[in-house]
């Protein structure tokens, strides 16, 4: 018999090597290494999604669409932007305006920022580039490989999972058949994973958001209380080109409130005893 | 047992010039401290209460209290009152009380990070433990470092730390030096509770001299904030968060800065480690010598770690007036250069232009015989830009009795300034130029030809923001600096005045002037020296109390040979040649030496000048010998002999005192000393080591110069920093550098 650590150590040797067995094979079926690391994400995640692995490679990878030597600049309109935001910095503070600033890039370059954005920006607040790269690897809502149009982000923290998150992640991948981080062949959804949003009141829910109209009409909506018939109607809503209605999708809720309306705390609240000041 | 030596060694070193990773090694290491589970430290109540007595601070520091009073405070570390200055970190006050405190993301010569938590001690009325490197010291305060609560939050974090930090300390070559290894002996518990995967990193090329193990990374950030603050290339970073954290350059890029190495000695673990010393072998096998670099004129402390015959490695020692802790790439790589190409036999070049090994007896007699028949006067001796104050002596010595006064350096130019020691050496010294405001760089590129010099001028510009005017040719300087002209004119406009960087330097407090040894090598340089004087007169440079008129030679020798004398006019001494005596020189121009002449190559290494010896007599490189070398700021250091010479070479004075005596013409000495003697009647300044020996400012004396200064532009001295000599030169690894690294 051996003592439970061993036992739990041998356990997990046996999940890495299995798991580094599909990850190889993922990578023999996928060309490219962008392909490649997302599969392997996947791979792992699918693995056990309990382990902490993030996504996205924390180191650049050129690709066709991703080199550091390509040419890349904030549109006529954002440059006006740009001004805008770094004019809430003090001048010697520039670099303080680089996670808006890489925010805005992603929204004008359809949901992801390329290195040779980060590039620019670092021109722009003035530091070296590696000061952006920090920023940009850090936060996990700033996409580093390409993304659909419409990024659905599942959020996985406790709340959401208990209420079901995983089955509207797994149906969510069913349907539109890619894996994680994966876009669809027709460039239009992608899935990611996010931590609580702060909606954990009517979990589960997604985030999406909207790269299909540029930074001008880039939305981020929440779409909360979903089942998995609903998150497939609201794919498919977008899909079209419709807006689902944002918020809870509970037919019988408003808002965050309870549904059906409330049922208790009715009246007037009666004011604590020692405020009755004729009661004294 | 070697740390302990090295402890001892280091045990002169200033509080603030300690080097963690020595620290980390000479820290007592308590036999209750470590005792049962993580839990135990905390449950078991200090026993005694009698205090242990006080101890001395940690390496034998010096702590210069403020003249002022109030500028000093006082605090207790485990009960015993320690009065520190203000502004120290409680982790200093702890040093000066004689208590080591691990850490791992603190450097003295970094900025704070406070990331690696390490550092944690009590402070009473705290509620939790804080990091000692991140909190400065109050009036009063009571620390305590051993304390229950202390030591259960040191075995925490290390609980922590090991967790994704891989076991492999017998591949690794940082094993015997590492700092985690260390520390997790003194402070860790000894067992651990994490049963998960470890992480795993990619590994990342930073090019031919850092090998990385990123799994390894404890992330303390250390050298990140090498890179950017010190070595000035912000290239490296920290990516990602959380568990998935690494260091990295996210595009891949090589780290193309001269001082790159350094990182190696900073890491406290073994993620980034010198690749080519990597699996040569473990640290304690080797044999360290403490001595000096060669390879430029800042003559950087070093220690060369040997093993038999064989040079491994090279590594900074601590001197906080010319390298403070860190050293150049040249210096710390260029040692396979000493085992390639060397000469081993004495050798004749026969008839059929082959040479042939022949005994020292018949090489001497040879050289000799020819020696007897040329005129005297058609005898010359030139100094390499390796050689040492004895055997220039020597060699000088030897001409001078043979009858010619024909005896020069390479590198000194037509007419060096020798007259006055201020005119050649770098006044303000080194360290002193860290309280300059102001620096005029005029033809010099500090940044390589004296990396370490730059690194200072950086050190200031980021300190103070000091201002930098250059004039030459563009130049890649790694900090702000006004690029102001490209030639002489230039210089000559801020002489009279009419250019605008006059107003910064009359605005200047301390002003430097720094001129690069290259316009030695200028026909001009009377008129270039003279100008720069009106300068330094019309702003202030050079007053009783401040001292910042700077020559910055570029070669070891180059002092010394100034001191002593070999000041020859090297085309004049070259073209009226029959006998060329080139002592290690290999830079000096041939071409116009008569076609007759017979050429004596004494030296270590088979470089450029071999072609057109006659006769080799083989020498020890600085690496096996003892000599004494003056740096640019007029510092006189020792080389100790670290290895066995190679082959049947001799030390480059014996050599000469050996064909004196042949030649008939016998020197006076025949041991270290008695060379040394005679330098002393030369020279004293070259007998006192580790001395500056101060110049005393008398620019008054000087001839007034007549010659105009030319037009034509600075030139780039040093073309390729990682070849500059002939070690260097027969490096792969230099070579390897100057391919990868200065490819634009
Ligand atoms: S590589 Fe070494 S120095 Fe750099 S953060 Fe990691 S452990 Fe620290
Ligand atoms: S847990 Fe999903 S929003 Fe909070
Ligand atoms: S040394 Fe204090 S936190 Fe790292």
């Amino acid at each position: 018999m051996l003592p439970p650590a061993a036992r739990l150590a041998a356990r997990r040797l046996l999940g890495l090597a299995s798991s580094s067995a599909s990850e190889a094979a993922a990578r023999r079926l996928a060309p490219s290494p962008i392909a490649a690391s997302s599969y392997a994400a996947a791979a792992r995640g699918s693995v056990s999604s309990s382990r902490p692995f993030s996504t996205a490679l924390n180191y650049h990878i050129d690709s066709p669409e991703n080199k550091p030597d390509m040419k890349w600049e904030f549109s006529e309109a954002n440059m006006k932007k740009v001004k805008e935001i770094l004019s809430h910095y003090p001048s010697n503070y520039k670099q303080s305006g680089i996670i808006p600033l890489l925010d805005l890039a992603q929204q004008q370059h359809g949901g992801w920022v390329p290195v040779a954005a980060m590039d620019a920006i670092a021109k722009i607040v003035e530091v070296a580039p590696i000061r952006v790269y920090e920023v940009a690897t850090f936060y996990t809502m700033f996409n580093r490989t390409k993304v659909g149009k419409y990024h659905l982000l599942v959020c996985g923290t406790t709340p959401c999972m208990i209420r079901g998150s995983r089955e509207i992640e797994e149906t969510l991948l069913e349907h539109l058949g890619v894996k994680r981080n994966e876009v669809t062949s027709d460039g239009l959804f992608s899935v990611g994973e996010m931590e609580c949003m702060g909606c954990c009141v009517n979990a589960p829910m997604i985030a999406v958001a909207d790269y299909s109209k540029g930074s001008e009409g880039y939305t981020y909506n929440y779409y909360e209380d979903l089942t998995p018939k609903r998150v497939v109607e609201i794919v498919e809503m977008l899909r079209r080109g419709e807006i689902p209605p944002r918020g809870t999708q509970h037919p019988e809720r408003k808002n965050c409130g309870p549904a059906g309306g409330n049922t208790t705390l009715h009246g007037e609240p009666k004011p604590p005893p020692c405020r009755d000041l004729d009661a004294c | 047992m070697a740390f302990l030596a090295r402890a001892l060694r280091q045990s002169n070193s200033r509080l603030s010039s300690r080097c963690p990773a020595v620290a980390a090694s000479c820290r007592w290491i308590s036999p209750t401290a470590a005792a049962g589970s993580p839990e135990a430290g905390a449950a078991v109540a200090p026993a005694d209460p009698e205090l242990p007595p006080p101890r001395e601070p940690v390496g034998g520091a010096r702590v210069e209290l403020p003249p002022n009073p109030e500028d000093a405070l006082e605090v207790f570390v485990d009960g015993h009152a320690v009065r520190i200055p203000k502004g120290f970190t409680v982790l200093q006050a702890c040093e000066v009380a004689g208590v080591d405190i691990p850490r791992f993301c603190y450097h003295s010569r970094l900025s704070i990070a406070g990331n690696c938590r390490m550092c944690l001690v009590e402070v009473e009325k705290s509620p939790k433990p804080v990091a000692s490197c991140a909190m400065p010291a109050l009036p009063g305060m009571k620390i305590k470092t051993n304390t229950p609560v202390a030591k259960k939050a040191r075995e925490g974090v290390m609980e922590f730390l090991l967790m994704n930090h891989p076991l492999d300390c017998p591949i690794c070559d940082q094993g015997g030096e590492c700092d985690l290894q260390d520390q997790s002996m003194a402070f860790g518990a000894d067992r651990g509770r994490f049963t998960e995967m470890k992480r795993s990193v990619v590994d990342k090329n930073l090019g031919p001299l850092v090998k990385t193990v990123m799994t390894r990374c404890i992330q303390c950030t250390r050298c990140v904030r090498f890179a950017t603050e010190v070595a000035g290339v912000q290239d490296l970073g920290m990516l990602g968060r959380g568990s998935g954290e690494e260091i990295g350059t996210y595009v891949e890029k090589l780290m193309t800065s001269e001082l790159s190495g350094n990182v190696i000695d900073i890491c406290p673990v073994g993620a980034l480690t010198s690749k080519p010393f990597a699996f040569k072998a473990r640290n304690w096998e080797l044999k360290g010598t403490e001595t000096i670099d060669v390879t430029d004129a800042v003559g950087s402390n070093i220690r060369v770690d040997s093993r038999g015959p064989e040079v491994m490695r090279i590594v900074p020692r601590i001197n906080e007036d010319i390298n403070e802790e860190w050293i150049s790439d040249k210096t710390r790589f260029c040692y396979d250069g000493l085992k390639r190409q060397r000469l081993n036999d004495p050798m004749i070049r026969g008839p059929d232009g082959r040479f042939k090994a022949v005994t020292w007896r018949d090489a001497l007699a040879v050289v000799a015989e020819v020696l007897h028949q040329v005129k005297p006067e058609e005898i010359t001796g030139v100094a390499g830009k390796l050689s040492d104050a004895e055997s220039m002596m020597a060699l000088k010595d030897f001409v001078n009795r043979m009858g010619s006064d024909k005896v020069l350096c390479e590198g000194n130019g037509p007419n060096p300034p020798a007259d006055l020691r201020s005119n050649y050496l770098m006044n303000t010294g080194i360290a002193g130029l860290e309280k300059a405001d102001v620096f005029l760089l005029v033809g010099t590129q500090p940044r390589v030809e004296a990396a370490m010099v730059n690194a200072r001028i950086r050190k200031t510009v980021g300190a103070t923001q000091a201002k930098v005017g250059y004039i030459g040719p563009p130049a890649d300087l790694n900090y702000d600096h006004e690029h102001l002209g490209t030639g002489p004119e230039t210089l000559v406009e801020i002489a009279e005045g009419r250019h605008p960087f006059c107003s910064v330097l009359q605005s200047a407090k301390n002003p430097v002037i720094i001129a690069g040894a290259g316009l030695f090598e200028r026909e001009d340089q009377d008129a270039l020296f003279s100008t720069i004087e009106t300068v330094a007169k019309k702003f202030n440079v050079t007053r009783p109390d401040w001292n910042g008129l700077n020559v910055l030679l570029l070669h070891a020798a180059q002092a010394a040979a100034l001191d002593l004398g070999l000041v020859a006019n090297p085309a004049e001494s070259i073209k009226s040649a029959k006998f060329l005596y080139l002592m290690g020189a290999d830079d000096i121009s041939l071409d116009k030496l008569p076609e007759d002449a017979f050429v004596v190559y004494q030296g270590h290494h088979g470089d450029k000048a071999v072609y057109r010896a006659n006769v080799i007599l083989p020498s020890s490189a600085f690496s096996e010998k003892e000599g004494t070398y003056e740096n640019t700021e007029g510092c006189t250091q020792w080389t100790i002999p670290a290895v066995p010479t190679v082959g049947d070479a001799r030390d480059d004075w014996k050599i000469i005192r050996a064909l004196s005596e042949v030649a008939g013409a016998q020197l006076p000495y025949d041991s270290l000393s008695a060379v040394r003697d005679r330098i002393s009647t030369v020279a004293p300044n070259l007998i006192h080591v580790d001395e500056k020996e101060p110049c005393t400012i008398s620019a008054e004396v000087k001839p007034p110069v007549k010659q105009q200064v030319s037009s034509t532009p600075f030139k780039t001295v040093i073309e390729n920093f990682y070849m500059t000599d002939a070690i260097t030169r027969a490096s792969k690894i230099m070579a390897q550098c100057s391919a990868t690294l200065l490819k634009k």
